[in-house]
């Protein structure tokens, strides 16, 4: 039977067909959906972890006690777990171990475009990588055998087309595996300096047996036609290839670390000119090199952002001297430009008056990863650093402490999901090392920005089943804060008022603002409306940011199709225009 | 046959990504190769969505490029016009005339273009504009507005009938089924 499946959706399907016992992750574009899909097939064990490290100890575990496991993170979720990805690829495994990095070119939707290929080779471990949703799904399997034949976590890395992106798929029937037997084995699983050493020669013959089987393994495939030119690629790049340049002979690698000279050099004998298509890092490039294989360009594209089939076939056709005929499109150069229309909180978010009030403060407020991040975009703009997940409290810290014209001035705004994803840490670092800075913990009950997944929080597990609840004010007090504030972010004066306190406190302070995500709570308020003999058209109101407040023949006017009545911009009136429902306006 | 290339484009909530997940079911169903593209995220965040659908008897990249779509169907004005560059200069425009405004209009630093369908029309000689918001309305939700216009794609795209109304059943909760089998009907009328 053929399915229409999503590569996250493909890796799950595989993640049963083959046999995983147990599946863990942290939430991430583009991973998310692979551990979401993964709990509607029966016999695995599947869970959302605090961050991408923990995810990956519990891996660990599993895979040490006999367990078929997959661990899902996205790119930058593998720098928090590098730690462990590193000395695990010493210890090896004893049940399959696949780590899936979704990879994120173009920065839809992350910090940074890390190429983790390179923590493949860091880590001294296999990758391969899927090119459409089939390969996906039995890249799966591939991944189990290759770590249970060589002893090894293996990377399978996919990018946001692939993870994102439907194709068809040929369903397998579920293969049942069977736990394997733990036997206790500290000289292999514990790196004692003197164990380590063992393990570390391990390592290296595991490269080298590797190496060998990148010669023959079918997961790198052929397809020669061309002689005139050859192309060697991976990923979602092969798909590009082949609708761009149908002639070409192709070195599609699904192995794309260890690479094996003989099976490169063998490809490039056949053919007159050699080009290398790769989206980020030059990895095969650079890999070619030191192997002395000569490509007919090097530096062809761009390290920056995708690839697309229309450059492949223009930088190849011209390097080959082929005259392309001039693209043909709908001539839109005298059309009106469409203005842009990015991102932003959604009416009735409980983020939107923090930031409203901590710019008003005229306060420095260091960020964090989450919807909250849109708190720097107009009008609120009130975010002034964003570097990874957790960073927002340390940076605040950093900044007390090395200027002191900002003590006092400092406030570090941070997710519940983030602050259990790293946030902890800095806190008490902050508590410990006598920092005076504000912590404000926006407490929404779940992780929004990545479709509202559970954490330690919400009471709820990945799998739906009730859980501890962590208090976040409880925590903050045990580990030594003793200025905890909780409040309501629909309170505009409150808000002000207790993060003025608070900033001024000479000790740490966390104030929580909790109130449910508003994508969350749909439909639930009524819409306020506008008294038109009070307002004056001041536009004050439009100072939040709310799209639900808009401008209509140059007067203020409320989209009553979307406002959900949080009645924030009703606190912002002064002139009392703003009616809450109810309250008889028009 | 040709492959056939669509953008199906639009703001978060419209219901962009079901409308190609119907027109990605009928296609499987009648035999053909599909794939499917699209960019999670930012959507639920009032930004501008875009899926890709190729259909054809093989096709490799899942991304439709500039100047490579046969139909754009757009269920906001604005994105009809922000995605024109993707459209063939003999392709067609399927628009529903709903206006969401984005935050720089509605904070007044932008201006939301006059007449984007009459625009649209100077260049593009095949458009269909429709009030696909007051059509589903009129059957009975206004949210349905991204069936009208799946109905107004399955008149151009060559799948019988059954099928399409085979993948809304598919893919529609049951209890919306009947007002999304009245607007595909009213889109097919369009």
């Amino acid at each position: 039977m053929k399915a229409l499946l999503s590569g996250n959706e493909a890796i799950a399907r595989g993640a049963y067909e083959a046999g995983i016992k147990t599946a863990v992750g942290y939430p991430g574009t583009p991973s998310t959906e692979i551990l979401e899909n993964i709990t509607q097939y029966p016999g695995i064990y599947a869970q959302w972890s605090p961050n991408e490290k923990v995810a990956f100890e519990v891996g660990c575990g599993a895979s040490i006690s006999g367990a078929r496991t997959l661990v899902t993170m996205k790119h930058v979720g593998v720098n928090v777990a590098a730690d462990p990805l590193i000395t695990f690829s010493y210890t090896g495994v004893n049940g399959g171990f696949v780590l899936v990095s979704a990879d994120d070119p173009g920065m839809h939707s992350s910090q940074n475009e890390q190429d983790n290929r390179r923590y493949a080779e860091f880590a001294k471990i296999p990758a391969i990588e899927p090119s459409d949703s089939q390969e996906a799904k039995d890249f799966v399997k591939a991944a189990l055998e290759i770590s249970e034949t060589f002893d090894t976590p293996v990377m399978l890395r996919i990018t946001t087309r692939i993870a994102h992106s439907q194709s068809m798929v040929e369903l397998g029937e579920p293969q049942s595996s069977e736990l394997k037997a733990y036997v206790k084995n500290p000289v292999k699983y514990v790196m004692i300096p003197a164990y380590g050493r063992i393990r570390r020669a391990a390592v290296e013959e595991r490269m080298q047996k590797l190496t060998k089987w990148a010669r023959e393994t079918s997961l790198n495939t052929i397809e020669l036609k061309s002689r005139q030119y050859g192309i060697i690629t991976s990923g979602i790049c092969y798909q590009y290839v082949k609708e761009a340049l149908p002639e070409a002979s192709i070195l599609k690698l699904g192995l794309t670390y260890p690479l094996s000279e003989e099976l490169i050099k063998g490809f490039a004998q056949q053919v007159e000119q050699l080009f290398v298509v790769e989206e980020l890092e030059p990895f095969f490039g650079e890999a070619l090199e030191s192997m002395g294989i000569k490509v007919a360009k090097k530096g062809l594209f761009a390290k920056i952002g995708e690839l697309t089939v229309s450059l492949i076939k223009e930088k190849i056709s011209a390097e080959l001297g082929l005259d392309l005929p001039a693209q043909s499109k709908v001539e839109t150069a005298g059309l009106p430009v469409a203005p842009a229309r990015p991102p932003v909180l959604c009416p009735g978010c409980p983020h939107r008056a923090v930031f409203y009030t901590l710019k008003k403060l005229k306060l420095t407020v260091t960020g964090d990863i989450g919807c909250y991040t849109l708190g720097v975009l107009p009008p609120l703009e009130a975010i002034d650093t964003t570097i990874c997940m957790g960073a927002s409290i340390g940076t605040a810290l950093g900044m007390e402490k090395s200027n002191p014209a900002l003590v006092g001035k400092v406030v570090a705004v941070i997710g519940d999901s983030t602050f259990f994803h790293s946030g902890i840490t800095g806190l008490v670092d902050m508590v410990y090392n006598k920092g005076r800075g504000t912590v404000m913990i926006l407490d929404n009950s779940t992780t929004a920005m990545t479709g509202h997944q559970h954490h330690p929080a919400t009471g709820k597990t990945l799998r739906e089943e009730t859980a501890n609840v962590v208090k976040l004010a409880e925590l903050a007090r045990a580990v030594g804060v003793k200025r905890v504030v909780e409040l309501d972010p629909f309170d505009l004066a409150l808000i002000e008022k207790v993060i003025k306190e608070e900033t001024a406190a000479p000790e740490t302070s966390v104030i929580i603002a909790k109130r449910r995500c508003a994508l969350l709570e749909k439909g639930t308020g009524k819409p306020v409306g506008i008294d038109r003999d009070k307002c004056i058209n001041c536009k004050q109101c439009m100072a939040l940011g709310c799209p639900a407040i808009a401008l209509r023949d140059g007067r203020v006017t409320i989209n009553t199709d979307i406002c959900t009545g949080c009645n924030l911009c009703v606190q912002v009136c002064k002139f009392s225009a703003i009616l809450k429902a109810g309250e008889g306006h028009e | 046959m040709n492959n056939i290339n669509l953008l199906l484009v639009g703001v978060g909530g419209q219901g962009t990504i079901l409308a190609s997940k119907v027109l990605a079911e009928v296609a499987m169903q009648s035999g053909l190769d599909v794939k499917m593209s699209e960019i999670h995220g930012m959507a639920q965040r009032g930004g501008s969505v875009v899926t890709h659908v190729k259909i054809g008897s093989k096709v490799f990249s899942p991304l439709v490029e500039k100047g490579e779509a046969d139909i754009i169907m757009a269920f906001e004005q604005l994105e009809a016009l922000r995605w024109l560059d993707y459209l063939k200069p003999e392709g067609e425009v399927l628009v529903s005339r709903q206006i969401i405004e984005p935050v720089p209009v509605i904070l007044g630093k932008a201006k939301y273009p006059d007449n984007i369908v009459a625009e649209v029309k100077k260049v593009v000689s095949r458009v269909i504009a429709v009030d696909a918001v007051d059509i589903a309305g009129d059957c009975g939700n206004p949210k349905a507005s991204n069936v009208v216009m799946i109905g107004m794609l399955a008149q151009k795209l060559d799948f019988s009938r059954e099928v399409w109304i085979e993948a809304l059943r598919k893919l529609v909760p049951p209890a919306l089924l009947q007002i999304n089998e009245a607007a595909f009907e009213k889109g097919c009328a369009c």
